[in-house]
């Protein structure tokens, strides 16, 4: 097979932000009728290039060669004009507007100024059944889920320049079969030739649907590789340069040390504890030093039970107990003062405060208990900041850098070390590693653990069963803003047994 | 060149430029006479002291992502209790009762920012309107208070907080410059002033780190109150009368206009107290400039929109790239040319 000429080409990309070098001489093909993988941890340089293929940043040395002609982007649109499309993570699309209005935005079929309302809904519907989808056109976006307006944008994206597609972690909000969906999206537009790169964290999809991949790491090219000829364990040592170790060794752990958790004190214990409307009723007991997992689909009411346990939402029923005395948890400052530790899912709204530095979003909730009129002396601050920004690998680790300035990932750790300073007997994290690369996700996870064995009592919640199973002592299961099941998580629990609960609910 | 990346360069460069024109066309900049400063620059000082004073509760409150456009009205009222009990005392001289009457028209005007403070975080109007309420009814009240006439005064001890000296100082000016330090104490050695950041950079967010937003919230517009308040008394001891009408009319506006200038954003988040001081002198000074150099009165308020305009593009990235930022990127298309050949 004679290889064919690349349609995008990118060598020696070199960009430079104030104090750091992003892109390092990086370099990138991309073939027709391929579906390219970017690999890299978070901070990598993957949405660098992103951003530099799609005109959002000027690069600092470099060429790029589209077609075979050097371009340079200076603007989005130029970009888009010479043939790259993006679609990002979150759909870009004015939900409010109908499906064809939404294709054609901005380039409606026209006759004498008059735009034809009939024509744009005729060719919408034909750009959709290209890819196999068949929607009512005139029907407002937010009829759809957020799969299907993931794949309008993606026809609107193909309609407008159909050289090369960039899909930004398209994957990361759908269902399995929703992921099924896009890839039959995807390799219908491989076959006409487009050629896509795709980014994902997660390596099965990667797997699945790529042909090729690239992998960066700080900033520089590791390498190119055919998807089908890279093991994944050797694909995930070059992402992250050392070995897995870590993963290997917190196997079992949650076997090991049951035995101590389980006769340990309670902590927190609610009885029909419940909210109208969030989550019916439930009972759960937190033990000190056990970690447990709530396991459950998107919207099963895992935040909602994790909330009320923060008193970020008011139980309107039940009874909770901590340390055995009743309590009403009114606000989170409630929560802190019996050692509650909570952080929230959505990182970017009602997680990290971006504009400020590092050490002020790592300092913010010791702070705030502490009260305005007794500030943390600085030196105190410094030296906590330092030891966590090490503790945990903080990169890059400069206290005094706004916080929006950093990858996903380091933003997720700085949301950690902002409540392990705290030193909290509880600490429920929502989604800690959602949208984060394997090394630090391993690193999270290596944290609950020695959190764990310190004593510290878990509430983990996530979407990846293999993440709950690997770290929980036990594991609660929702479905449906109800709490079903709860399994001891013991060798004959399995990720099948749980989607079974999941499926089926209780099982008693 | 770090110095000329700092935001507070230009509007520092305008307010000397400005100062040194004042030099020039002022028969008196600044001399000594019977013990204390008088001149051009000392009467900046002194008038500069209410849009400062207010200016400075902006910042406050505009650092929550709220605005306060109430504090003109604030002032009147405050000017009006104020003179209203004054007229009434037997001996107007008497130190006591007005130090006194004075306590009395701050708390007033705390309880008005409170009221602020309880519409924007307990009922959670948004700033904007619910502060328009009291700057529309508050005018009203003044008047109520007034009887819709111009209370005059006589005290002497009163007069003093507006053109007296103490330490050949002006001491509206210093009364301006005790707020500001105070509020700098206030801010930046306790932990307020980060708590504050953090509740204009996201209310959710600040809440479930465990700060109690609202209560920062409500606590701005107290201060906010308070300090227009003060402002509100210095005005009408200016005038030795409490006038409902002009008191502090569109302060409001200009005490926006230098916190902005001041390299605070509208949205909230980070604030900067001294670039609020700059952009107050600023505004000030220039009012005072427009007269001196003899631009006509009907001409005036186009002719300070002009330098306002001047100053916020000097602030905007974009624009300065657009205008001077060329010269960068030169350098480095040029070595990209020499590397295909």
């Amino acid at each position: 097979m004679g290889e064919p000429s690349p349609v995008l080409e990118m060598t020696g990309i070199r960009k430079v932000f104030p104090g750091v070098v992003a892109l390092d001489g990086v370099d990138f093909r991309l073939f027709p009728g391929e579906i390219h993988a970017l690999m890299g941890e978070n901070g990598a340089g993957k949405s660098t290039l992103i951003k530099v293929l799609t005109g959002v940043y000027d690069i600092d040395g470099g060429d790029i060669t589209l077609g075979g002609a050097a371009v340079r982007f200076t603007g989005p649109l130029q970009s888009q004009k010479a043939g790259v499309s993006t679609v990002y993570q979150e759909v870009n699309l004015c939900t409010n507007l109908s499906v064809a209005e939404n294709i054609f935005i901005g380039r409606e079929p026209r006759r004498l100024g008059r735009i034809q309302w009939g024509l744009m809904r005729k060719r919408a519907a034909e750009l959709l059944a290209r890819l196999d989808l068949n929607l009512d056109v005139s029907a407002s976006l937010d009829t759809y889920s957020l799969a299907i307006q993931q794949m309008v944008a993606i026809a609107r994206a193909v309609d407008v320049s159909a050289r090369v597609l960039i899909l930004d972690e398209p994957t990361s909000s759908l269902d399995a079969s929703e992921v099924e969906q896009l890839f039959k999206v995807m390799r219908r537009l491989k076959e006409e030739g487009v050629a896509i790169l795709f980014v994902s964290h997660f390596l099965d999809q990667v797997y699945e649907v790529s042909d090729r991949l690239t992998v960066l790491r700080n900033g520089k090219l590791i390498g190119e590789y055919k998807t089908a000829e890279l093991p994944q364990v050797q694909l995930v040592e070059k992402m992250i340069g050392k070995e897995l170790a870590v993963l290997d060794d917190l196997e079992n752990k949650a076997q090991r040390t049951r035995a101590k958790t389980a006769e340990a004190a309670p902590i927190l214990s609610a009885t029909g504890l419940g909210r109208t409307g969030a989550i019916a009723p439930f009972d759960l007991t937190i033990n000190a030093g056990e970690v447990v997992g709530l396991a459950g689909l998107l919207g099963s009411g895992r935040t909602e039970l994790a909330r009320l346990l923060f008193g970020a939402d008011r139980a309107d029923s039940g009874t909770l107990q901590i340390d055995g005395k009743d309590v009403t948890l009114r606000s989170p400052q409630a929560a802190m003062k019996h050692g509650i530790a909570f952080s929230s899912e959505n990182r970017r709204t009602e997680g990290i405060l971006g504009e400020l530095t590092v050490r002020e979003n790592i300092i913010l909730a010791l702070q705030a208990s502490r009260g305005w009129t007794r500030p943390i002396p600085r030196r105190k601050q410094d030296e906590l900041v330092d030891k966590y920004i090490k503790a945990l690998q903080i990169r890059p680790a400069d206290p005094e850098r706004e916080v929006r300035m950093l990858s996903g990932g380091n933003q997720q750790k700085v949301l950690l070390a902002r409540w392990l300073i705290t030193e909290p007997r509880l600490l429920i994290i929502d989604e800690p590693t959602r949208g984060i690369d394997v090394g630090a996700k391993a690193e999270i996870q290596k944290l609950v653990a020695e959190l764990s064995d310190g004593g510290v009592a878990v509430l983990f919640v996530s979407a990846e069963l293999e993440e709950v199973l690997r770290l929980s002592h036990k594991i609660e299961v929702l479905r449906d803003r109800r709490l079903v099941e709860e399994l001891e998580n013991t060798e004959g629990v399995d990720a099948d047994r749980i989607m079974q609960t999941i499926a089926s609910g209780a099982t008693s | 060149m770090t110095i000329l990346k700092n935001r507070l360069f230009w509007p520092a460069v305008i307010l000397v430029a400005l100062l040194v024109v004042n030099m020039f066309t002022s028969n008196q900049f600044i001399t000594v006479r019977d013990g204390h400063l008088f001149g051009t620059l000392p009467d900046i000082l002194r008038g500069s002291a209410p849009l400062l004073l207010v200016a400075l509760g902006m910042t406050l409150v505009i650092a929550t992502g709220g605005i306060d456009l109430s504090v003109g009205s604030v002032m009147a009222i405050s000017g009006a209790v104020a003179c209203l009990l004054i007229s009434d005392l037997g001996n107007q001289n008497s130190v006591g009762s007005v130090l006194l009457i004075i306590g009395v028209a701050i708390v007033v005007s705390l309880v008005l920012g409170l009221w602020n403070g309880a519409l924007v975080a307990a009922v959670g109007i948004q700033p904007i309107i619910a502060t328009l309420i009291l700057m529309v009814a508050g005018r009203g009240v003044a008047q109520l208070i007034t009887d819709g006439q111009i209370i005059n005064v006589q005290s002497s001890p009163y007069a003093t907080i507006a053109t007296g000296f103490f330490l050949a100082m002006p001491v509206a000016f210093l009364i301006a410059v005790g707020a500001v330090v105070l509020t700098v104490l206030l801010t930046r050695r306790t932990a307020l002033g980060l708590l504050l950041e953090s509740v204009g950079g996201s209310p959710t967010a600040s809440r479930l780190a465990g700060i109690r937003s609202r209560r920062i919230t409500v606590m701005t517009y107290v201060v906010s109150g308070g300090l227009a308040g003060l402002a509100g008394l210095i005005y009408s001891a200016n005038i030795k009368s409490a006038d409902s009408i002009s008191a502090g009319n569109l302060i409001e506006l200009d005490a926006i206009l230098a916190v902005v200038i001041g390299g605070t954003a509208l949205i909230g988040g980070r604030f900067s107290i001294a670039g609020t001081v700059i952009g107050a002198l600023l505004i000030q000074t220039l009012g005072v400039t427009v007269v001196a150099v003899g631009v006509p009165s009907k001409a005036t308020l186009l002719f300070k929109a002009v330098i306002v305009v001047a100053l916020c593009l000097s602030q905007s990235a974009t624009f300065r790239q657009k205008v001077f930022g060329r010269i960068k990127p030169r350098p480095a298309t040029a070595v990209r040319a020499e590397v295909p050949a």
